[in-house]
């Protein structure tokens, strides 16, 4: 079953493809929404709402608009970013978090050692701190174009180009 | 349209990431659609960004997917086990309703079948008490012959062939007391069509014969015995066959038998 085909069933409420659909993007999703809240039991209730949210309003999402992973990441960002804005979140989290998600992948800590992980942690660790900060903010923390040269202070032409060199660089570090 | 600079612009990257602006992003559907290069690019893109996010996850969540499934209703492992015995109940279910029906039809047909058995049990029955009746007829009438048999006051008095009918023969019994005879006429042929036996009282001088009537169940009755009454001084009886109706006076060649009175 293709891609199209999967999402199209998931769009008619079919269970078995939802299913798919979450083994193929919650640890993604986890991922990001992790990076954004540093709570696992926070990132859990995060992501267990984001895959709800996403099955009602499953229709909502077309193809033309973009892809279906930007879809959920989008719903995931969200999510995560407005949970860290509650209230009972600022009280118990006051010190927000400013690493980026590399020190997610150096820390020593990690629960389950996902094997998979960890091996892309090791090459991941070796990216550039520049492509680090741009991939931090546009992928994991939403940011626009626009935003990120402002944060970054640089001309937003250079993040795209520069964005377009560590994608590749990523790329030839986790795709065999 | 350079395809290559295209890609290289690095706008396929921020179309990944979501912060291109609707209209770019039909724009690059469009594109993904007639450029296969452009559809694989974004592909690649896309999966080292999924391998690079779950890396930030370290954490097993298939847990979670429970907890999702149960909150969105889904048919759960219990569910699936009730599942068989829905089915093992629904095929149970319509095997029973074909052999409650299976069974009403019989038990309609087999009361149907009762009912006409009953029917005929009464038609049976009927005939049963017809026979006995008649029975109970034929009893009383035998009843009734023996004892003129046994009577010493009834007086016997056969009658005889006579001429042609030599070979015929008739019997009276004579009660005198009842003012009747009974007729055995088993010795008679059955008279042919449009004829019938009439009886005669006779008195011998001078002879002058009384008609104590014909015979008109000859052929039906089974013991051919008669009961006629008699209330005449008879001194003797007489049998012709005459047309059927009977006759004023005896056709003398048509006697068949006749026997006189003994004189006591």
């Amino acid at each position: 079953m293709t891609l199209e085909e999967l999402i199209s069933k998931f769009q008619q409420k079919d269970e078995k493809a939802f299913e798919s659909l979450y083994n193929m993007y919650s640890d993604s999703m986890q991922g990001v929404i992790y990076n954004i809240v540093r709570d696992h039991n926070v990132a859990e209730e995060v992501m267990q709402d984001v895959f709800i949210k996403a099955w009602h309003k499953a229709e909502t999402y077309s193809s033309e608009k973009g892809r279906f992973f930007t879809w959920i990441l989008n719903i995931a960002r969200n999510a995560a970013i407005d949970k860290t804005r509650s209230k009972n979140f600022k009280k118990s989290k006051q010190n927000l978090y400013t690493d980026f998600f590399v020190d997610i992948l150096e820390t020593s800590d990690s629960l389950d050692n996902k094997t998979d992980a960890i091996g892309i942690s090791k090459f991941v660790s070796k990216l550039a701190k520049k492509c680090i900060e741009v991939i931090e903010l546009l992928y994991f923390k939403g940011y626009t174009q626009k935003e990120a040269s402002e944060v970054l202070d640089m001309p937003i032409g250079t993040i795209k180009t520069r964005n377009r060199n560590c994608i590749k660089e990523l790329r030839s570090m986790v795709l065999s | 349209m350079d395809i290559n600079a295209y890609i290289e612009s690095g706008i396929l990257e921020l179309y990944v990431a979501g912060t291109l602006s609707e209209k770019e992003n039909k724009e690059v559907y469009e594109l993904m659609q007639q450029h296969p290069e452009i559809l694989q690019e974004v592909l690649e893109i896309e999966s080292a960004l999924v391998k690079l996010t779950a890396s930030a996850s370290q954490k097993d969540n298939s847990h979670v997917l429970q907890n999702i499934k149960q909150s969105l209703g889904f048919n759960t492992n219990i569910v699936s086990i009730v599942k068989p015995k829905y089915n093992w109940l629904t095929y149970t279910g319509w095997a029973a309703s074909i052999v409650l029906a299976a069974g009403l039809l019989w038990t309609v047909n087999q009361n149907s079948q009762l009912k006409s058995d009953i029917q005929i049990s009464e038609i049976k029955q009927s005939l049963l008490e017809t026979q006995i009746v008649n029975s109970k007829n034929s009893l009383e009438e035998a009843n009734t012959l023996m004892s003129v048999l046994r009577d010493n006051n009834i007086a016997q008095i056969p009658l005889a062939g006579q001429g042609d009918f030599a070979n015929t023969y008739a019997k009276v019994y004579w009660d005198k007391n009842s003012k009747r005879i009974f007729l055995d006429a088993l010795g008679l042929p059955e008279p042919p069509e449009g004829k019938v036996y009439q009886v005669w009282s006779l008195k011998l001088s001078p002879l002058t014969p009384t008609s104590l009537g014909t015979i008109d169940t000859f052929i039906a009755d089974e013991n051919k015995i008669f009961e006629i009454e008699n209330a005449n001084e008879s001194e003797a009886f007489g049998i012709t066959l005459e047309p059927a109706g009977g006759s004023e006076s005896p056709t003398m060649e048509q006697l068949y038998t006749l026997g006189a009175v003994a004189s006591s």
